[in-house]
């Protein structure tokens, strides 16, 4: 009984199923690549695909771990594409004017500008959103579909290439014999984790996005927050696009960080935080992101044609999504499993031998006074 | 006299959900053309024994018999076209839709597939001008206040498996609290289609917390407690001592003491002022003054500007002239925060839209308030918060006494209760309660009004609001009466003021 409700436990964790399925993701590469999961170390440095997909993934987590918030105030931001095109423009463009390249100032100088750069462009979405009462997603298109435009201006519609060591490190480099990019990540996430849980924002943000007329009349300044989510999602995509950048050391204004909104705001649904706004959680976003990510290596390991992947990734978000619905899990699984597997949504296991109906029931509400 | 055969007939009905028995071994019957009555408090098992007949709940025992045959339905679109129509008290239809489309939103009359538009609007004001409504059914619904909305789901759900317009498919109608955003007209508007529909023979149960309202409208009633069925009685052998007794299952007479208490405590110095306070198209500029310690009830109708007034006073809308001091200091109201540093509380009349996060729990919703004043970079430290949190849950006596649960999943006056600790807990000067007592049970009721009361005395000033007379009687010191939008009188509570001495000054509407 107690290993049943022990189960029963980890099976209710809201990490439980995002986590259930990467696991699945991985362990299917394994016929295809059987020294998937090891891990070597060549030149004081670890390599595996394991270690790939972290490090390929770094920027879709940062992205999408800035999204986290700003859905979890109702709202969704569009232009975190183009902020992080514009951030590698403005930094690879100021490296290339330099006589040197290599020089720390001037590449520190360089990330600099860039990250102002998505200051700005989230205070602009922030402003928008919060004090014009403009819709998000409105409200974000237009830094999606002008940002390319002025990081295309940027760059002067070229690819810029750049020769520096230093601004290397970041997307390319290792240190501690693991990719520079993974400790970024870490120390991002950390902060994030750290800023929403360990001081109350997390709590004001949860509250702003559940109810923003109740916030508002429980003195909440709500709009105060809402620029700071949008600002704190473009330094995350800004940090994304420094990354991107350095990894191939050029910044292309056209093809940097394209439809990475999409993924993101997939990897946040998949982690388990509603587009509704309200509760979100930071850990379901990174293990939704290393879903999506895997799902990409996986798709080349197992050598689907390169005309059909995009066909192979919808199906698998449809398969996770769906197993994600408690409603789902109950129809398919059916009542026995599906109360057993119960949901998110509050339904707890009804007693052996009661009817489906009861199971299938996402959650009963019952009135308790 | 013999009585007709119950047209619906319910019989040791067991419900049972993880760890509560929510109905046991309860007994309901219905009978043709009248209105009955299903009384109790939160909880008490009224909405499980609802959403079992309708078909939204599963039954774990007993048999249901309607019209002599016996069914089961497996959801309430099984139980709708068995003749039972539900209307719930929020209106769950399109308002952006017209008045004919929303009545027959699902079941649109078609020809070939495609919507016979006239032969729709015709029928549909055939339904509305049988049931006596003066409604235009190719409006846009949302162009009629709330009350004809609510009397349009009715129409709507009368009208159901009605579509050749002769008699009505519908047995039995339920309305779960269909009166509780209702003022006096409108419930009297509500009651006459209620009177045309048991006319026509169908069977109603009705739910709501107004007691004056079941003894006007219905003729029978049956009284659940915990679960278990307490009686069926005919109300008019019943009277309301009677029955809040029945419901309660003890004595309700503290009440009462409430009031002469309230009479003999002394009120302090001038807490806060407002001068020539208004704002256009919500309520004309007013002076008020309230005391350390005083409790000031308003009375007026509902749209009178009570809402609009307390709103003022905390900065939830802003005033477009006048000006606010708060002990001796004036206060810019440009927004809440302003309020709430100068230590103004506000529970909202609605409190799902402008009081609960329902997906946060109940600790969560209990520190917001505190925690908003604090601002995000100084949470409350933990064992601080769950010592607050913990104090409040049992002096209000919130039940499930969990902070980890969800509150939307609490009762209403559990609801209510953690609105009022969210404020409680930021220790206020002032605390507006506004319509704090709609929609619960009587119980709750009572607990709150003894709570203000306290609370005066402890010096506390409160500014409440109750569309009952009786409750702002009894606990104020001082009444502001309000008209059209107008505060026109402010009367000193004594032996001499009665609910028919405030009618008369609302009915005057001058100034004393």
């Amino acid at each position: 009984m107690s290993t049943n409700s022990r189960w029963r436990a980890l099976t209710h964790h809201h990490l439980f199923w995002p986590v259930a399925v990467l696991v699945f993701l991985l362990l299917v590469n394994l016929p295809f690549t059987p020294d998937f999961f090891s891990v070597k170390m060549t030149d004081g440095h670890l390599y595996g695909s394991l270690v790939s997909i972290v490090l390929f993934g770094s920027p879709l987590i940062l992205v999408a771990v800035g999204m986290t918030v700003v859905i979890a105030t109702g709202g969704i931001d569009l232009s975190v594409g183009a902020v992080v095109a514009i951030t590698g423009a403005l930094a690879c463009s100021y490296i290339s004017h330099q006589a040197d390249q290599n020089a720390l100032s001037g590449v520190l100088l360089a990330m600099g500008l860039g990250l102002l750069a998505a200051v700005v462009c989230g205070l602009w979405n922030g402003f928008l959103v919060a004090r014009m009462g403009i819709q998000p997603i409105i409200a974000t298109l237009i830094i999606m579909v002008a940002g390319r435009g002025v990081a295309q201006l940027i760059t002067d519609g070229q690819i810029i290439t750049i020769d520096s060591d230093p601004y290397k490190l970041i997307g390319g480099g290792y240190w501690l014999t693991l990719p520079f990019s993974i400790f970024v990540v870490a120390v991002v996430v950390a902060v994030t984790v750290a800023l929403t849980r360990r001081t109350a924002l997390g709590l004001l943000i949860e509250a702003v996005g559940g109810n923003a007329e109740a916030s508002r009349l429980v003195g909440i300044r709500s709009r105060r927050i809402k620029i700071m989510v949008y600002v704190f999602c473009a330094v995350c995509a800004a940090i994304a696009g420094l990354m991107i950048s350095s990894n191939t050391s050029a910044a292309d204004g056209n093809n940097a960080g394209l439809w990475i909104e999409l993924d993101a705001i997939l990897a946040v649904v998949i982690g388990g935080t509603s587009l509704l706004g309200g509760r979100f959680s930071i850990g379901g976003t990174v293990v939704g992101a290393l879903v999506i990510q895997t799902l990409t290596t996986t798709i080349y390991t197992i050598g689907v044609p390169t005309q059909t992947t995009l066909v192979f990734k919808a199906v698998v978000v449809i398969v996770v999504c769906l197993l994600q619905s408690p409603k789902f899990r109950a129809k398919v699984f059916g009542a026995k499993l599906g109360a057993r597997f119960g949901a998110k949504g509050g339904a707890k296991p009804a007693a052996a031998g009661t009817d489906t109906a009861a199971a299938t029931d996402a959650a009963p509400k019952m009135e308790v006074s | 006299m013999a009585e007709p055969r119950p047209v619906l007939e319910m019989t040791g009905i067991v419900k049972e959900f993880p760890g509560v028995r929510a109905l046991s071994d309860v007994d309901f019957r219905l009978f043709p053309g009248e209105i009955h009555a299903l009384m109790g408090e939160n909880g008490a098992g009224k909405s499980t024994l609802i959403k079992v007949l309708t078909g939204v709940y599963s039954l774990d025992g007993g048999t249901i018999t309607l019209d002599g045959k016996s069914v089961l339905f497996g959801s309430p679109l099984q139980a709708q076209q068995a003749g039972i129509s539900t209307v719930y008290q929020e209106v769950n239809l399109c308002p952006n839709l017209s008045v004919a489309e929303n009545i027959f939103i699902g079941r649109e009359p078609t020809r070939m597939g495609r919507i016979q538009w006239k032969r729709m609007r015709k029928e549909a004001a055939e339904l509305v001008d049988r049931l006596g409504l003066d409604i235009d059914v190719t409006a846009p619904l949302s162009s009629y206040p709330l009350a004809v909305q609510q009397l349009v789901a009715i129409v709507r759900s009368v009208g159901t498996g009605d579509s050749d317009g002769q008699g009505s498919g519908t047995k039995v109608l339920v309305l779960d609290e269909p009166t509780s955003s209702l003022d006096r007209d409108e419930v009297q508007e509500l009651f006459r289609l209620m009177r045309r529909l048991k006319d026509e023979g169908v069977a109603i149960l009705f739910v709501s917390h107004f007691l004056d309202q079941i003894y006007e409208i219905c003729d029978r009633m049956t009284v659940l407690r915990n679960g278990t069925l307490v009686g069926e009685h005919m109300v008019a052998d019943l009277d309301q001592v009677g029955l809040i007794q029945l419901m309660i299952g003890k004595a309700l007479d503290q009440l009462e003491e409430l009031h002469d208490q309230q009479l003999h405590s002394d009120v302090g110095e001038t807490l806060l002022k407002a001068e020539g306070l208004g704002r256009a198209g919500g309520i004309d500029p007013f002076d008020l003054e309230i005391k350390k310690g005083e409790v000031l009830g308003l009375a007026g109708l509902l749209g009178s500007g009570r809402t609009e007034l307390a709103r003022l006073l905390f900065g939830a809308d802003q005033p477009d002239s006048g000006k606010v001091t708060i002990g001796g200091k004036q206060v810019s109201m440009s927004a809440p925060n302003a309020a709430i540093g100068a230590g103004v509380a506000f529970c909202s009349e609605n409190r799902k839209t402008e009081g609960l996060v329902p997906d946060l729990t109940v600790r969560e919703n209990i520190i917001l308030a505190l925690q908003a004043s604090r601002g995000w970079t100084r949470p409350i430290p933990v064992a601080q918060r769950d010592e607050l949190v913990a104090k409040y849950i049992k002096a209000l006596d919130i039940r499930p006494a969990n902070p980890e649960a969800r509150v939307g999943q609490l009762s209403g006056g559990n609801q209510q209760k953690v609105l009022l600790a969210r404020w409680l807990i930021t220790q206020p000067k002032l605390l507006i309660l506004d319509e704090p007592t709609r929609g619960i049970d009587v119980g709750a009721k009572a607990e709150i009004q003894k709570l203000v009361v306290s609370l005066s005395e402890e010096g506390m000033s409160v500014l409440y609001i109750a569309a009952e007379l009786e409750e702002v009687l009894r606990l104020s010191h001082t009444i502001g009466v309000l008209r059209d939008r107008r505060l026109v009188a402010q009367l000193a509570n004594g032996p001499e003021i009665t609910s028919s001495r405030i009618m008369e000054t609302i009915a005057s509407g001058e100034h004393q």
